[in-house]
């Protein structure tokens, strides 16, 4: 650490029993600096948000309106769009595929990540953690070859399950990466006196620690299903024209003479909103578990 | 902050999980032999997985990128030693343009975010009104699908009817080609990464900041110290780990950019390459090429690039801890 920390044992006498006894200023903001403030936070907010809103203004435009630049905040808004994308009955098969697969490889990734994840934290398994920890760094692509190997001469490209394990692969070290700092925080006495109360050690993770952790899990799971959602590599590769999740399907809309603008964003709303209004609804812990294990050095 | 080092339970518990008197099941030998054995029983599973499905592929792509497997994924390659890797390092047409691309991409995005990270998130520290408000615009590029917001930015983007060229004309500034032109397509997904990562940044320096404890600020603060002298010698240096942190998880992800380049430019990154990064590459060589030696070694060598910056940063964090 910098010699930082003990600054205030270095200050004068008289000042550091001011500060004892006066209570600590708010911040004086200086009135330039506080119009400099809102203004930055609307620009914040108009940078993030005004992309996401054209987005959806342009669904409800028809093509004509799209390549008029007067209408560009007035048109007279239309479903059509919507109704192209959902005209197509396979899309309605698309979002299940995306739904189905995203639920499937966060329940497996739960199954084999939390136990992992509980012993990784109580016997401090450095090396281990740091294995599955690897597929965080591990780019995609050199994974997909050998998998298209094996996959394809086992006849399975184009199935769920295939897709499923492809996500596992993304979910799981998440799991694993979250439950770790979660279990990290929970202390040890509770297990401890569930063992004195004549449990065994893993009776006593699954009676004690578990039920301790709904949190922790609520937290991966929602932010597995995300990552699952919105993963595209690995289903553009391994999934067949049946079980195309979302992100590989919204390529219909992009032919190769021209596009239809209006349809695709109207399919973009229709991949990004379910996301954005789950995340809206668990913003709390899909922070603290995106942010998991960063605050620790 | 630290970790309890010895976990082990207590000497107490495992008499009593020993002693304790029930009937003996058939499954009792095994329920010792899992408690016994907890700390691998509950980590195999992850681990057996983990090893199949990355050590295995990692090995056989290692494989791979020494034989001239191309073509069918069924037919007959010959092992050629090193032949790939010198192909591979000797082509200055693709595989360096690549590099070349990624390095830009990559450093570019991370330097931008990482500076609009901290500022955003220095603002957001203190508590003020409607800042519920902020949170939930940040949050929303974080979490949207980042090939459906590579299709929102090339509707915006589009020379002829996007949104940002018809703002621009009002200023009177002259239309930019954006993701159209050779030359500006890369900046532009650039900027897009910055438009979507950056949130992620400023969450994880805004964890940091706000697990800092007041005191070093408010004895700074007392010697009259300015607003930025507070922050440069006081609240960074506390940060930094945070920090550090940060710029390894976004610098690993940019790397591995894939998902808006292949939205906005489709395969092969556009019909000049123009945003063609060893990732995209990579994938190219493989999937549409079939060329799986090529694409191994490509992807060796990219993962050797990945893994020594990583080493490099982790060192110097190890370093600025003692």
């Amino acid at each position: 650490m910098s010699s930082v920390v003990d600054k205030k044992a270095t200050l004068p006498e008289e000042t550091r029993l001011a500060l004892s006894f006066t209570k600590r200023p708010k911040h004086p903001a200086t009135r330039a600096y506080g119009i400099f403030r809102v203004a930055a936070l609307v620009a914040i907010v108009l940078t993030f948000l005004a992309p996401l809103v054209w987005m959806v203004l342009s669904s409800l435009k028809t093509t004509v309106d799209i390549y008029d630049p007067s209408a560009a905040f007035v048109f007279s808004p239309t479903l059509q769009n919507y109704e192209t994308v959902f005209g197509q009955a396979s899309y309605l098969q698309y979002i299940f595929n995306s739904f189905w697969i995203g639920v499937w490889s966060t329940v497996l990734s739960m199954i084999l990540g939390v136990p992992a994840a509980y012993s990784m934290s109580r016997f401090v398994m450095k090396k281990s953690a740091a294995l599955v920890l690897m597929a965080r760094i591990i780019p995609g692509v050199s994974l997909l070859v050998p998998w298209y190997f094996v996959f394809s001469n086992l006849g399975l490209v184009g199935g769920y399950g295939v897709l499923i394990l492809s996500h596992m692969f993304v979910l799981m070290p998440l799991f694993v990466f979250i439950m770790i700092s979660f279990f990290d925080s929970l202390p040890l006495e509770l297990e401890e006196q569930g063992q004195v109360d004549g449990l065994t050690p893993i009776g006593a993770f699954f009676r004690i620690a578990l039920p301790l952790s709904v949190p922790g899990v609520a937290t991966a799971s929602i932010l597995s299903f995300i990552f699952s959602w919105n993963n595209f590599m690995f289903a553009l590769v391994l999934s067949g024209s049946s079980t195309k999740t979302l992100p590989v399907a919204i390529f219909d809309f992009v032919a190769y003479a021209s596009i239809d603008w209006g349809g695709l964003m109207a399919a973009a709303v229709v991949i990004t909103v379910p996301i954005m209004v789950i995340a809206l609804f668990t913003q709390k812990y899909i922070v603290s578990g995106l942010t998991a294990g960063a605050t620790k050095g | 902050m630290s970790i309890v080092a010895n976990r082990k339970s207590s000497p107490v518990a495992v008499a009593n999980s020993q002693k304790n008197g029930r009937k003996k099941g058939p499954l009792d030998g095994f329920s010792r032999w899992a408690n016994k054995h907890r700390k691998w029983v509950l980590a195999a599973p992850a681990m057996v997985f983990t090893a199949l499905l990355i050590a295995f592929p990692l090995g056989w792509t290692l494989y791979l990128s020494l034989t001239d497997s191309s073509g069918s994924v069924r037919s007959d390659s010959e092992f050629i030693g090193l032949q790939n890797y010198g192909e591979v390092l000797t082509d200055f047409d693709r595989f360096w343009p690549a590099v070349g691309r990624t390095v830009y991409f990559t450093g570019g995005a991370l330097a931008f975010e990482m500076a609009l990270g901290m500022a955003i998130a220095l603002l957001l520290w203190r508590p003020f009104r409607g800042e519920k408000w902020v949170r939930v615009a940040i949050l929303l590029p974080l979490v949207a699908t980042p090939v459906a917001v590579g299709m929102m930015w090339s509707l915006i983007l589009d020379p002829n009817i996007g949104f940002a060229n018809q703002a621009l004309s009002w200023f009177g500034i002259p239309a930019q080609p954006w993701l159209a032109g050779q030359d500006t397509a890369l900046t532009t997904l650039m900027f897009v990464d910055i438009w979507q990562w950056t949130p992620m940044v400023v969450l994880i320096l805004l964890a940091g900041l706000t697990s800092l404890s007041d005191e070093p600020d408010e004895a700074a603060r007392v010697d009259g110290a300015s607003a930025w002298q507070r922050f440069w010698y006081v609240t960074f240096p506390l940060v930094m780990p945070v920090f550090i942190t940060a710029i390894l998880l976004r610098g690993i992800d940019a790397l591995k950019t894939f998902d808006i380049l292949y939205a906005t430019k489709g395969k092969g990154g556009g019909s000049f390459h123009e945003v063609e990064t060893l990732n995209v590459y990579a994938y190219g060589l493989s999937f549409d090429y079939n060329d799986y030696g090529m694409s191994s070694a490509v992807l060796i060598i990219f993962f050797m690039m990945i893994v020594g910056c990583i080493w490099l940063l982790t060192a110097r964090k190890k370093r600025s801890n003692r």
